[in-house]
This record gives structure tokens, C-alpha cells and sequence, in this order.
């Protein structure tokens, strides 16, 4: 049926002029705001401020520590995706849960456990560091807190379209005669691969915006450790605001574009559906 | 008049869902809405309740125009094709919730649900959750909650349409028993001609927003407005003649063509009752092979192949059959008793015409 | 990620079932990724819990106890609680309100209001937090104005529970919007349609028929309204005994290099992230079975209907 005019349902109005007015004082007033005083600093000083040399080494290791993060959980995502969906074994449902783990645990905990256990005294650090590998207090601990973070993304978005996923393909593929590889490869890959991007890009651009977590282990030395969001709070703890806020549009405005990014994978990834 | 519509309209944006609608329903009527599904009949119950506007024209129940009361002081009892039933709620509570809202003292209201429970046999049930019930069952506690209030009006949604056919049957028979205690004015919706035939005293028919039929079911089944009526309720057989020298012909089937002119088209329906088959392939002029035959129960119905390849179906009792000794794949001769002119799908039908007993009296018939 | 794990134990059942039939990898692929999984899992998220709890108890329980007793610490739990108390029941009105409004009503822009709404999760908590000093801030928009009055938003627990909000903004909202879309409009007409007003058919129709739903949100909402770190971390000025939550106690310990008593405050943390997990566990479990009822309505007694002659 057409769309409806008449709604016998009361409230219509109460409802969505509270939900524009809570959402206008909480989330667009601010971020209006903050986009207006960046407008007040000349683009020169804009792109100065934005681009020091302190500002792109912390660009450089937020961007890749997140983009090797989201590789790891892409390929270890997939991975327990997989098992959980497709096999049953011993401890499947506690896995299972545990996977919602670091969605539900507080970043500066997560920081600080896996700072600790990393650590050259810690109990998994104990083991890397006679291997020359110093796993925490560098920027490899940056990409541990990251992958810890992210890992979520990837497993619970794959989950639910491997569960969708008919078997009668795969079943229609081996009666063809093709083999489990082949019928992975040219069935199975395939259909997941857009959802796969979409949790990298989940995963991603949390961890582009992760603070909490990484401090902790990251061991913050300026140039060679030191992540975007933590240069903005040292910026504003030197009362340096245009420099703290031209980083900070600078963070806001890749989010949104991989905000945009994601909503377009999303829609690519059901393409299949319907 | 319990339920009047006059000049009853809806669009939904561009679309109109409803199109001048005008009928109206006595106390105690029991009426079916009929029509395909989309032909706007459940915007009709919705407008009746309350739970849609019209666009346009007025309605009224029990002689009060309601167009500006709510449907929460309308006083109508509606029945969901869902059901709706209030998931968290007892079937007690379910059913109890009109009242409480209307503020009926508590012995009132546990005196009526009881009085309820045992009039529509769900004893024993009052503390169970809906999913803890039948198809049928929830049925009947979506009735019971509706009527609870005594409504002055009861309005129901394809009630049978969430149940399983097996048990369909039944429940009609019970909703007609129903209705004969109680004796409330009831609307139902239903796109299955056979239950709107089945079920009501008066059936309201529908097709694209437009109002094509009032009547009883007798009056719409044997005096239909127009070819969709004629098509919709029952079954019609049509036929499309071409005029020659005012005979309009199919094959070796002639019928009177008036003063149409030669080349011209006509088209005639006719019930498969109004086919008379003779296993003497000489009795009529017309012959054919029977196809195949279902048997209904009483009822068979058969179907016949023209020598042009089109098939016509034609219905007789057990006993009309085996007086004639038929077997598939068998030649018959038939002819068409009676017969109406088509003109189109809104148009209205010709008169019903009667052939005579044999094809070769079809130049005489009657108008 | 509310439901995605709806179906896995059965579909995997499923999988076992048909491994006879030639569609399933060899045993060994099967045992080598299980083990990966086996490995990752327990590296990545069982031993940093478990971690957490080893290191808070390193020096016996009363070294937890005394951790725990501290003024200061006590006082961040009393903090962390009180910010949970405003931020969580403020997102909880908005969650209902947009929620009645997004799946009961079609309006334009309806698609534009529910990416808005779930901004505030690909904000950057530092930058969220800097956005509310932009505002409140000494230097910020209103900052001279409510100086002059002697109104402490930022440094203060004002802003604390501002940028707590803004954190937790789309999570009750988020997991209504769609059960109220999957429930419809139908059970809300029929309590209209016996006479209810839109408020005793919000209350005794609308609220119970998704008050699971909401209790995730509501659960999801408070574990992050008390484990927020970053955002709280700008607005909050860090001042001992006054503005530390738990998560901001964490740090400041860890940083005094007394780390039992970090990790004793942070097993607290741990502890309700656990509780969160066990709450969502069993949603799922409960909306599973639900799910599994309303699909079959039970069979037709005998007889089916009565002979209604009273």
C-alpha cells in the first residue's frame, strides 16, 4: 500500500520534534561548533597546524597501525567467523561470546591489561622480548591495542551473511563437480567479499578514533609513537586550541568519509539480496 | 441504518484507494466485503473504525456522523487480520483491556470476560499467554477482546485468512452461529468468494476502489452488475463471437446477434450450470470431448474441448452424471441454456437469455 | 550487534549434519582453523581478562581490599556511578522518542535521521570531547558568559556527563528502532481501537512489547557511559577526588606506577563488562526462543471451534 498520510498513531510530533531538538544540543550544535572556530583560523594557518611534521608522523602511525590492525582482524575475523558458523566444537558458545569482549570492556582496561601482559616482564612479552621483539611501549603495541579493538567488527558482520549463505549452492557447486577449493574460491569468496570490506572498514575506522586503549601501551614518544587523538589532548593540555582543533577536523573529517565509505560498501554488499 | 457511507473517497497520496463509495448496513446485518486483494475493501473497514481519515465524503454510524470522532469513542470492536493480540498480556488481560480502559469496576469486567470466555469456548484458557494458543484460538480471543465492550458495530479483517484451510470451515459455520446469538451489525473483509457467499447476508463487492455491487449472495452470483462481478463470483466460461448475418458463431455454436453488424465482435459469459451435455452425440447440435472430470463431493465439474481447442467447463450433480454413462475422451454433444452479452469489464451484463432446449432453436430466443 | 549470533548454534548443527555429503572441508583444514581461532581467541581476549583479575590479586585479597578502600577510589566509583545515574536514563527518553517516531511513521528524511543518529560512534572520543571544550570551554562559545556566573561546566561533572552523552547517544536508540519496526502498528491500533489514549497505549501496549530490546540498549549504553575514557579524559580536568572516574582512576594509578591498585579498580571495570556480556547472552538466548514460538502457533484442539449455543 501507498505511503500513509493519516497515522491514527499519536505522537508524531512530540516524538520527532524532541528527537531533532535532543539530536540538535547533543551532536550538531557541537560539531557545528567546532567546525565554525576551525572557519575563523586563515586556511595558511589551517594547513600549517595540520601539517607539522610532529602532526603527520602521528597521521602516518594512526593510519597505518589502524590499516595493519584491520588486516590482522580481517583475516583472523574471517577466520573465526567461519569456525563459528560453519563447525561445532568443544567451547563454541563461550568463544562466541567472548567475542563481543572488547565492544564491552572499557578501553583504559583494555590498555592496561595488554600493556602488561606485553610488557618484557609480562606473560606473553616474556616470550618476544629474548626474540629482539619489543612488543609494548612501541608502535607495535599501538597495533596490538588496535587489533584488539577492532576485532569485533569483522566477525559480526561476516556472521550473520555466512549463516544466510545456502548451502544448496555450495551443494549445487559439488555436484557439478567442483572441488571444496575451487567452490570456496569462485562461490564462497566472492559472496563474502564485500561484507569482508565492510568489517575491514568498521574495524578501520575505529580504530582511527581509538584513544584509550593505545596509550596505555603505546609508550607515547613524539615522532615515533605518539597517535593522532593523543597529540590533540597534549596540543590542548599547551593551551595550543587552533592546533589541537585543525587535528581534530582534520580526524573528524576522515571519520565522515568513511562514514559515507561504509554506508556505500554496505549497500554494495547486499546487492545480492532481493 | 447501523453503518452509512456516503460519498466515501481516499487517496493515498496521487493514488486512490477508494473511489465514491456509497452503501449502508442495517442493525444486525451480517456483510461481506468482497473484492481482490489492493480493491480497497480493508481501507473501507479501516475508515469505518477510525483507523483511517477519508479523503473526502462522510460516515456514519448508528445516524451519528463520526468523521471527527476517534476511533478510541467510536465505540466499534475491530478484529486484525494479525490479530493483534497484546503479546505481553493473558488472554484475561487481553481481553479485559477495553474495559479497563473504559473504567468497568472489576466484578463487572471479571463477569463479562467469563461471560465471554465461555461464549466463545476458551474455558480454561484465561491465563494463558497468546503463544500459548491455537490459530483458531487467538481468533477467538481477538474477537472476544473486540467485543468485549459490547461495540455497536463489529468490523473484522480477513478473519480467516491466518488459519489453516482445514479448519476454516469451521470456524465460519461458528462466526454465522455467532452472529445469530449475539445479533451485533458485522463487517467482514475477504477476498474468498466462497466464504463472503458462505458467511454473509449481504456481500458488498470491490474492485480497484470502486464500489461495483450490493446484493445478497444469490442477487450478485445470479443477477451480476458486470463482467467483473460475473467473473469474480463463480465461475464464468466466456466466449468471443464474430457477427455474420446476424448470427454471432463460434464453431458450429450460433446465437442471436440483433443488428450488429457483419465482422463485427460479441462476447457472452455463461455459468458452467448453463451447460447441458448429452453423451448422444446427436442430441445437440454442438460437439465437444470431455477433457477431464473432477469430482467435487455432490458436485462434478467437467471440462470440454471445442473443436477450436477451447475449453469450457460445465458442472452437474452425481446423480445428472451418472444418468448420462460418461467417460473421459468421450464425444458429447452440449448446448448453452442460458447466456449473457458482455460489454467490458465495468459495463453492465445484458439481460440473462435463455436458448431454447436445442442449438437449432437458438434463432428463436427470447430477449 | 544485537541478534547477529541468533542462529549459529543451529546452522552450525546443520553443518555437521550435511558434512557427510561432501561439502565440507577435509578434517585437517577443519582442525587447523578451529586451532587458529582455538589460538587468537585465547591470546587476544582470554588472557587479557584473565590478566586482569591475576594482576588485582597479586598481593591477596586484602592488598584488593585496601586498593579498593582508597578515598580517592571510592570516590571515582561514586563519580562513574553518578554520570552513569543523568547520561544513561537522558538517552533512554531520547532512544524511546526517536524510536516511536522512525518505526511507526513515515516522514522525508527518515534515512538522513537515523545516519545522524548513529554519528556520535565514528566520532573520535577525543574529539568529541574537544568539541564540548569548544563550546563550554574557557576559550569557547559560551565559556566568558558562564564564568561570569561562576557556572563550572567544563573541568566539572557537567561536562563529564556531556560528553558522556554524546558518547552514548545512539545505543538505546539504535537496538529500539528496529524491534519497533518489527513489531508494527497493529497491536498499537487495537488498543486504540478498544478505546486506549496514546499514552495508556504507549505504557501497556508499546514499552512491554520491546522492554527486552530496551534493556539491551539500556545495558549497552551504561557499560559504555561507565567505561568511557577519552572524551571524559579532555572535559574532566583530571582533578583527584573530584572529577576521576573509574576509568580516569585507572590511568592516574597506572601512571603512579601502583599497578594492583589500577588493576583492582580495573577489575571493576572488567566485572561489568563481563555482567554486560552474560545480560547480552541471555537476550539473545530469550529473543531465539521467542522467535522460535511465535513462528508456531500451537496445534488445534478437538473440537476446533464450540457450538457457540450458550
Amino acid at each position: 500500500m501507498a505511503e500513509k498520510k493519516f497515522n491514527v498513531l499519536p505522537g508524531f510530533g512530540l516524538t520527532l520534534g524532541y528527537t531533532l531538538f535532543y539530536l540538535s544540543v547533543v551532536v550538531l550544535i557541537p560539531i557545528a561548533g567546532l567546525f565554525l572556530r576551525v572557519f575563523e583560523i586563515s586556511w595558511a594557518d589551517f594547513w600549517r597546524l595540520a601539517t607539522t611534521p610532529r602532526a603527520l608522523a602521528a597521521y602516518k602511525l594512526t593510519f597505518g597501525a589502524s590499516f595493519i590492525a584491520a588486516c590482522i582482524n580481517a583475516v583472523f575475523g574471517a577466520i573465526l567467523a567461519w569456525v563459528l558458523v560453519r563447525y561445532h566444537f568443544p567451547m563454541k558458545r563461550f568463544m562466541d561470546a567472548l567475542i563481543d569482549f572488547p565492544f564491552a570492556l572499557p578501553t583504559a582496561v583494555a590498555g592496561l591489561t595488554l600493556s602488561n601482559l606485553f610488557a618484557a616482564n609480562g606473560w606473553l612479552g616474556q616470550y618476544l622480548a629474548p626474540l629482539g621483539i619489543k612488543a609494548a611501549f612501541s608502535p607495535l603495541g599501538v597495533v596490538i591495542a588496535l587489533t584488539f579493538v577492532g576485532m569485533p567488527f569483522v566477525v559480526r558482520t561476516l556472521q550473520p551473511v555466512l549463516e544466510n549463505l545456502e548451502r544448496e549452492i555450495e551443494e549445487a557447486a559439488a555436484t557439478l563437480g567442483a572441488s571444496r577449493f575451487r567452490t570456496f574460491c569462485s562461490i564462497i569468496a566472492p559472496t563474502l567479499l564485500p561484507t569482508l570490506i565492510t568489517g575491514f572498514a568498521l574495524a578501520f575506522a575505529r580504530a582511527i578514533g581509538e584513544y584509550g586503549s593505545v596509550i596505555f601501551i603505546a609508550g607515547n614518544i613524539p615522532n615515533q609513537s605518539e597517535i593522532a587523538p593523543l597529540l590533540i589532548i597534549i596540543r590542548l593540555e599547551e593551551y595550543d586550541y587552533s592546533g589541537a582543533m585543525a587535528l581534530a577536523v582534520v580526524l573528524l573529517v576522515i571519520s565522515f568519509v568513511l562514514l559515507i565509505t561504509i554506508n556505500l560498501l554496505e549497500r554494495w554488499a547486499s546487492r545480492y539480496q532481493h | 441504518m447501523s453503518i452509512e457511507l456516503r460519498n466515501v473517497s481516499k487517496k493515498f497520496g496521487g493514488v486512490t484507494a477508494v473511489n465514491n463509495v456509497n452503501f449502508s448496513v442495517k442493525e444486525g446485518e451480517l456483510v461481506a466485503l468482497l473484492g481482490p486483494s489492493g480493491g480497497g475493501k480493508t481501507t473501507v473497514l479501516r475508515m469505518i473504525s477510525g483507523l483511517e481519515m477519508p479523503s473526502e465524503g462522510d460516515i456514519f454510524i448508528r445516524g451519528e456522523r463520526v468523521n471527527d470522532i476517534s476511533v478510541q469513542k467510536r465505540n466499534i470492536g475491530f478484529v486484525f487480520q494479525s490479530y493483534a493480540l497484546f503479546k505481553n498480556m493473558t488472554v484475561f488481560k487481553n481481553i479485559a483491556f477495553g474495559l479497563k480502559i473504559k473504567k468497568w469496576a472489576k466484578n463487572d469486567i471479571h463477569d463479562r470476560v467469563h461471560e465471554l470466555l465461555h461464549l466463545l469456548g476458551l474455558e480454561g484458557l484465561d491465563k494463558r499467554y497468546p503463544h500459548q494458543l491455537s490459530g483458531g484460538q487467538r481468533q477467538r480471543v481477538a474477537i472476544a477482546r473486540a467485543l468485549a465492550s459490547k461495540p455497536s458495530v463489529l468490523l473484522l479483517d480477513e478473519p480467516f485468512g491466518a488459519v489453516d484451510a482445514k479448519i476454516r470451515q469451521e470456524l465460519r459455520d461458528w462466526l454465522v452461529t455467532l452472529h445469530n446469538d449475539l445479533n451485533v451489525t458485522t463487517l467482514f473483509v475477504t477476498h474468498d468468494q466462497e466464504e463472503a457467499m458462505e458467511v454473509s447476508n449481504r456481500i458488498v463487492i470491490f474492485s480497484r476502489g470502486n464500489l461495483e455491487q450490493i446484493g445478497s449472495p444469490r442477487e450478485v452470483y445470479e443477477e451480476p452488475n458486470n463482467e467483473f462481478v460475473a467473473r469474480f463470483v463463480g465461475v464464468l466460461n466466456v466466449l468471443e463471437l464474430t457477427v455474420q448475418g446476424g448470427l454471432a458463431r463460434f464453431g458450429e455454436l450460433e446465437f442471436p446477434a440483433l443488428d450488429r453488424p457483419d465482422g463485427s465482435k460479441m462476447r457472452i459469459g455463461f455459468r458452467p450450470f448453463a451447460v447441458q451435455i448429452s453423451s448422444d452425440t446427436s442430441a445437440y447440435r454442438c460437439r465437444a470431448v470431455l477433457r477431464h472430470t473432477f469430482f467435487l463431493g455432490v458436485m462434478l465439474r467437467l471440462e470440454l474441448e471445442l473443436p477450436s481447442g477451447l475449453v469450457i467447463r460445465s458442472r452437474m450433480t452425481k446423480e445428472e452424471y451418472s444418468a448420462l454413462v460418461l467417460k473421459d475422451g468421450q464425444e458429447v454433444s452440449f448446448i448453452i441454456k442460458r447466456y449473457r452479452i458482455l460489454r467490458g469489464e465495468g459495463e453492465p451484463l445484458s439481460p440473462e437469455i435463455h436458448s431454447g432446449d436445442t442449438a437449432f432453436s437458438t434463432h428463436g430466443a427470447g430477449i | 550487534m544485537a541478534g547477529n549470533v541468533k542462529s549459529s548454534a543451529r546452522t552450525s548443527r546443520d553443518a555437521n549434519a550435511k558434512s557427510q555429503r561432501g561439502t565440507e572441508e577435509s578434517p585437517f583444514i577443519k582442525w587447523l582453523l578451529v586451532s587458529i581461532a582455538m589460538i587468537f581467541t585465547i591470546v587476544f581476549l582470554l588472557l587479557p581478562l584473565v590478566n586482569v583479575f591475576a594482576q588485582a590479586f597479586s598481593k591477596g585479597w586484602s592488598g584488593y581490599l585496601t586498593a579498593l578502600s582508597d578515598p580517592d577510589t571510592m570516590s571515582a566509583i561514586k563519580l562513574t556511578l553518578l554520570v552513569a545515574a543523568i547520561s544513561v536514563p537522558l538517552n533512554v527518553v531520547f532512544g524511546l522518542a526517536a524510536a516511536w517516531c522512525i518505526a511507526k511513521f513515515n516522514f522525508r528524511g527518515k534515512p538522513l535521521l537515523i545516519t545522524l543518529i548513529d554519528l556520535p560512534f565514528s566520532v573520535s572520543p577525543v574529539v568529541a570531547g574537544l568539541m564540548f571544550v569548544v563550546m563550554f570551554g574557557l576559550q569557547g562559545y559560551f565559556g566568558p558568559w558562564l564564568d561570569s556566573r561562576d557556572i563550572k561546566i567544563i573541568f566539572a561533572v557537567p561536562g563529564i556527563v556531556l560528553a558522556t552523552v554524546f558518547i552514548t547517544f545512539p545505543f538505546v536508540a539504535r537496538e529500539l528502532i528496529p524491534v519497533m519496526q518489527a513489531t508494527g502498528s497493529d497491536q498499537e491500533e487495537a488498543a486504540l481501537s478498544l478505546g486506549a489514549s496514546g499514552w495508556k497505549t504507549f505504557w501497556y501496549v508499546t514499552l512491554p512489547s520491546v522492554k527486552w530490546g530496551l534493556l539491551y540498549g539500556v545495558i549497552l549504553c551504561n557499560a559504555r557511559a561507565m567505561g568511557e575514557f577519552g572524551a571524559v579524559s579532555i572535559v574532566s580536568g583530571h582533578i583527584t577526588g573530584q572529577t576521576d572516574t573509574m576509568p580516569l582512576r585507572v590511568e592516574k594509578l597506572y601512571q603512579e606506577y601502583n599497578a594492583t591498585a589500577a588493576f583492582a579498580v580495573a577489575s571493576l571495570l572488567a566485572l561489568l563488562a563481563l555482567f554486560t556480556l552474560g545480560i547480552k547472552t541471555f537476550l539473545e538466548w530469550k529473543q531465539e526462543r521467542d522467535f522460535e514460538r511465535a513462528q508456531h502457533a500451537l496445534p488445534e484442539p478437538d473440537p476446533i471451534a464450540p457450538s457457540s449455543n450458550p
